[in-house]
């Protein structure tokens, strides 16, 4: 065989990370390489074409489709207002005069001679896109966005709901099986990333909500309440537009899951500072993961991004993703080459993860995932 | 290698040792195939991990660390750095031709459009899916849904392509047009890439042809062809389908990473997998005279085939798959189904949990019993829903006006009938890694048979380890070299499906049945309902069934009718399936668990059974 990688989760202290920024449609940069900026600063700009809408002024003039152009006051190109008229018919009683307004403020895109339509568009919306984290600039694209670079710590955590925002790190429990309750929540938390431990039950999510927090963390949560949080059950790991008052991400997985001890650390030594999170989740190939970001400032001189990895090795920190031993956290401790019958009777490469206490089980080496940034 | 779809290559030197890989979502596969003898045999597989995204973020990566692995297993000097040596030097240097298939990245997704949803909008989702594409909306001017909406739909899904019909030839225009102005509104973008013009194809009524030119030239990369549906009592889909492959290689594919380089290194052109399948099942259909569902169960995705009286159809369930959609199937089939193939209790939570931590990590595999029952379970739902999916798109065509005669006045037929008939289904293939990779054949056959509850005689067979993309695109260029490797290496025979259509008490009499062995010698029993039995019946092997189903109890040719067959054998054997169609369970909870166990262990399914 000759490459076997398990993607991992990254949890690392001081990292260089790259986020690149772009418009969805071509548009302006307003920031210059080298900019120090802050996660809130607009980077770029761009005018989102306004919505379209069609009226059929042939079937409401009951005219031909041909025609129609005699009865328009306005021509394309024109700015409408809301409710100005946009075409009339010319009765000789005046009683029978029809009118036809605009249903939106906006200009005449098209008339249509073969359909008897004319398309109105509203005037266009101007989308500004957001830096997301503090850093600099270090690459421009012009017309379509920028490259972000800050030395950071970061957090990947596996599955996350609701948008980018930032709030402030604020551990509410002592010890990462603690699960998060509603007594953990107090009015401070308002516009803060909350991190709580092993579990967070769906009371706690409507403090939260009900407090304001920007964030939560937690280890894992039961599947139904997602769905009462969602309202519908999620069908596709794809997220991030989500808008259910907060975003959610989960550092391990369904059910009652404790953090991970390195990752709980890590965020309570960073209490109090500042963090960028995503609950953008896209599980395809290239996946998307949720973030916490936590800007380090200066001091990245000689760093270099990390490095992807080429493989599981022995020490490895590696965290059993599929029951019966879902969530358990150990180390490599043998890699045996050869294929390896299971209970299940297949034949897959397997390893040897040793536990704290000692005790050796045999996994399959794709119910691993390495704790990457060890 | 450029050339278009629609006209495969001509390759001027002998083809001896063929290297192919499937680009898929996930993995990238590679197989060897080399003339031994007079015949040609896969003999090496490699596969690595596809690097369509970052950090790579060129396909071409993953092709030859796949091709590395065949190198390492097979000996052969196939590599000379980023290169792939062809044709070949020596015998252990270099493969005659390289040949590739796509679904990385998404696959090709599209979205089309028509004038009447189920006349023309289906035919255009017809031509789109056999072309090997999924597609993410059919619009039509009676679908429903306001203009304004239309429009907004069209704005914000990023298509690769769009293909827009309407109309019959000589028809009315003005809906045709209409159609068109929404699209030119909506100004689509294209998935990949900000700076190109997105990629649409138009067949529809002719006359409209320069209306629709005027309106959508400047706005995208307007194609003309064929109308798809020139008079009502006709669809003409073979000029759409191959100008989406040609498209697809000259726009979509353009803009995936790497892809510009792949299609240099290939010697015939990059093909969608899915497409490349159906070329194959088209092909055993036509070279074998049989009626035949097929159905290759992805990850993300399900597509099911057929093809019934020579017209081929395709259809993809989109959301319906074993690992970044298992928990789609959950939301459609609901717990309860597929909790009643599971033969033991778990608690609504522990499950549900269980499902969407293998949606958030998707490469786990099972490593208990109970855990691949659950997957087998699964795994059966998604068959089913994937199929319902296929029957209400693989039909007649609707609109259609018929003549009636007296003789019609007791059998009305509507329209757009179903043309899958599972009565004159000769045989269902199976693809796809949780029926490829199942640990005993036998898993595969009864998670087909259950999932499609096949009626009279059925023969089931599997794809050994996943590689009919690469015979389909092989297919184009050398039918010899894909149906030697299809018979030999590719297809694994399971054996046949009895299955008396009919209801019953445990224990009544289904029917009565006589077999005869290859060997001359005869057996006569009695098939009970509620009773699964195993024979076996190795592979190449042919018995004769006499089947005389007991009174209200159908093999096809009418209740309580016998039949004598030809069935033949396989890995698995000649199972004969006395549960009664459709399918029944046990209401109750206890009662479902013992039926399920006892059928289980009547057919050997798992090395044991965890009660709990």
């Amino acid at each position: 065989m000759a490459h076997s990688y398990t993607p991992g989760l990254t949890v690392t202290d001081r990292t260089v990370i790259h986020r690149r920024r772009m418009l969805p449609l071509p548009g302006k940069v307003v920031v210059n390489l080298g900019d120090t900026i802050s996660s809130q600063q607009v980077v770029a700009r761009a005018e989102l074409p306004g919505k379209v809408f069609p009226i059929n002024l042939a079937n409401q003039l009951s005219v031909a489709p041909g025609e129609i152009r005699e009865y328009l006051t306005k021509k394309e190109g024109d700015v409408v207002g809301k409710d100005e008229i946009l075409a009339e018919n010319k009765p000789l009683i005046k009683w029978f005069k029809t009118e036809i307004p605009s249903p939106v403020a906006g200009t005449i895109e098209s008339v249509s001679a073969v359909t008897g339509q004319v398309l109105l568009r509203e005037p266009p919306r101007v989308l500004q896109l957001l830096a997301y984290v503090d850093g600099t600039i270090i690459e421009t694209i012009p017309q379509q966005g920028v490259v972000v670079e800050t030395t950071c710590s970061l957090v990947q955590g596996i599955f996350g709901i609701g948008g980018e925002t930032s709030g402030e790190i604020v551990m509410a429990v002592q010890t990462p099986d603690e699960p998060l309750t509603p007594g953990h929540f107090n009015s401070t938390m308002k516009g803060k990333v909350v991190v709580g431990g092993s579990f967070l039950p769906s009371e706690a999510m409507k403090e939260a909500k009900a407090v304001g927090v920007a964030g939560l963390v937690v280890g894992g949560i039961h599947d139904e309440d997602l769905r009462a949080l969602l309202g519908y059950d999620l069908g596709v790991a794809i997220t991030g537009t989500e808008q259910v008052g907060f975003t959610l991400i989960l550092t391990e997985g369904f059910g009652t899951i404790p953090m991970a001890a390195k990752t709980f650390k890590l965020l309570s030594s960073h209490a109090g500072q500042k963090a960028s999170i995503s609950g953008a989740t896209q599980i395809r190939a290239g996946v998307i993961r949720p973030e916490i970001i936590i800007p380090q400032g200066e001091g990245g001189v000689g760093m270099a991004t990390q490095t992807q990895r080429e493989g599981i090795r022995l020490g490895d920190p590696v965290r059993i993703i599929r029951d019966p031993l879902f969530g358990r956290i150990g180390e490599v401790s043998a890699l045996p080459p050869e294929l390896t019958k299971i209970p299940t009777e297949s034949e897959v490469r397997v390893l040897e993860v040793k536990f704290a206490d000692g005790k050796k089980v045999i996994i399959p080496r794709t119910n691993i995932e390495v704790i990457e940034g060890a | 290698m450029t050339a278009s779809a629609s006209t495969p290559p001509k390759i001027d030197h002998p083809l001896n040792v063929i290297v192919a890989t499937d680009c898929g979502s996930t993995t990238t596969k590679a197989i060897l195939i080399e003339r031994v003898g007079d015949e040609y045999r896969q003999t090496y597989r490699g596969e690595a991990p596809t690097t369509v995204e970052a950090p790579f973020e060129d396909v071409t990566r993953g092709v030859l660390n796949a091709i590395a692995e065949i190198e390492e297993l097979s000996g052969r000097k196939i590599l000379d750095g980023d290169q792939i040596i062809t044709p070949c030097r020596d015998d252990k240097t270099g493969v005659d031709i390289y040949i590739s298939t796509s679904s990385a990245g998404g696959g090709l997704q599209m979205m089309v459009t028509g004038v009447v949803q189920n006349m023309t909008g289906e035919s255009a989702q017809r031509a789109a899916l056999g072309a090997g594409a999924i597609v993410i909306d059919v619009l039509a001017v009676n679908d429903g849904r306001l203009p304004h909406e239309k429009i907004e739909r069209i704005r914000s899904m990023r298509p690769d392509m769009i293909l827009m019909s309407g109309g019959t030839d000589g028809g009315a225009v003005t809906h045709v047009v209409e159609m068109a102005e929404y699209v030119a509104a909506a100004e689509p973008r294209p998935r990949f890439g900000m700076s190109y013009k997105l990629p649409l194809i138009y067949a529809g009524n002719k006359d409209a042809q320069p209306q629709v030119k005027k309106i959508l030239e400047d706005k995208s990369a307007l194609v003309v062809t064929e109308n798809i549906r020139p008079v009502l009592e006709r669809e003409n889909l073979a000029p759409a389908r191959n100008k989406i492959h040609d498209l697809f290689l000259e726009h979509v594919m353009q803009q995936a990473p790497g892809y510009k380089k792949l299609i240099d290194m290939a010697g015939a052109p990059i093909m969608p997998t899915p497409a490349a399948v159906g070329l194959i099942m088209e092909a055993i259909a036509k070279r074998e005279h049989l009626n035949l569902i097929g159905v290759d169960i992805g990850g993300a995705t399900t597509d099911v085939f057929s093809v019934f009286d020579g017209v081929f159809n395709r259809t993809v369930s989109a959301n319906l798959g074993m690992s970044y959609s298992v928990s789609n199937v959950l939301a459609e089939a609901g717990l309860a189904s597929i909790m009643r193939w599971v033969p033991f209790t778990i608690d609504e939570q522990t499950l549900r949990n269980r499902i969407k931590n293998k949606m958030i990590r998707p490469t786990t595999i099972p490593q208990t019993l109970d855990e691949l029952q659950i997957e087998q379970a699964i795994a059966r739902e998604a068959l089913r829903l994937a199929l319902i999916h296929h029957k209400s798109l693989a039909t007649g065509l609707k609109g259609v006006q018929q003549e009636r005669t007296i003789s019609d006045v007791f059998e009305q037929q509507t329209s757009g009938k179903a043309l899958i008939d599972m009565l004159k289904l000769d045989l269902i293939v199976g693809s796809g890694g949780i029926l490829s990779h199942a640990p005993r054949r036998i898993q595969s056959m009864l998670m087909m048979v259950d999932a499609y509850e096949p009626m009279g005689c059925t023969r089931l067979s599997v794809d050994s380890i996943f590689m009919m993309p690469h015979l389909g695109v092989l297919s184009t260029i050398n039918e010899k070299a894909a149906t030697d490797v299809f018979v030999r290496d590719c297809m694994i025979y399971l054996g046949t499906c009895v299955a008396p259509i009919g209801q019953g008490r445990d224990g009544d009499l289904c029917a009565d049945y006589e077999i005869t062995w290859p060997d001359g010698k005869t057996a006569k029993e009695q098939l009970k309902f509620g009773e699964l039995r195993l024979f076996p019946l190795g592979s190449g092997k042919q018995a004769t069934i006499k089947v005389q189903p007991a009174k209200g109890v159908n093999m096809g040719e009418g209740p309580g009718t016998a039949i004598t067959k030809d069935i033949h054998g396989g890995v698995v054997g000649l199972l004969l399936d006395g549960r009664g169609r459709p399918l029944r369970f046990p209401v109750e909870q206890q009662a479902r668990v013992a039926a399920l166990t006892k059928w289980f262990k009547a057919v050997d399914l798992y090395p044991e059974l965890s009660v709990e």
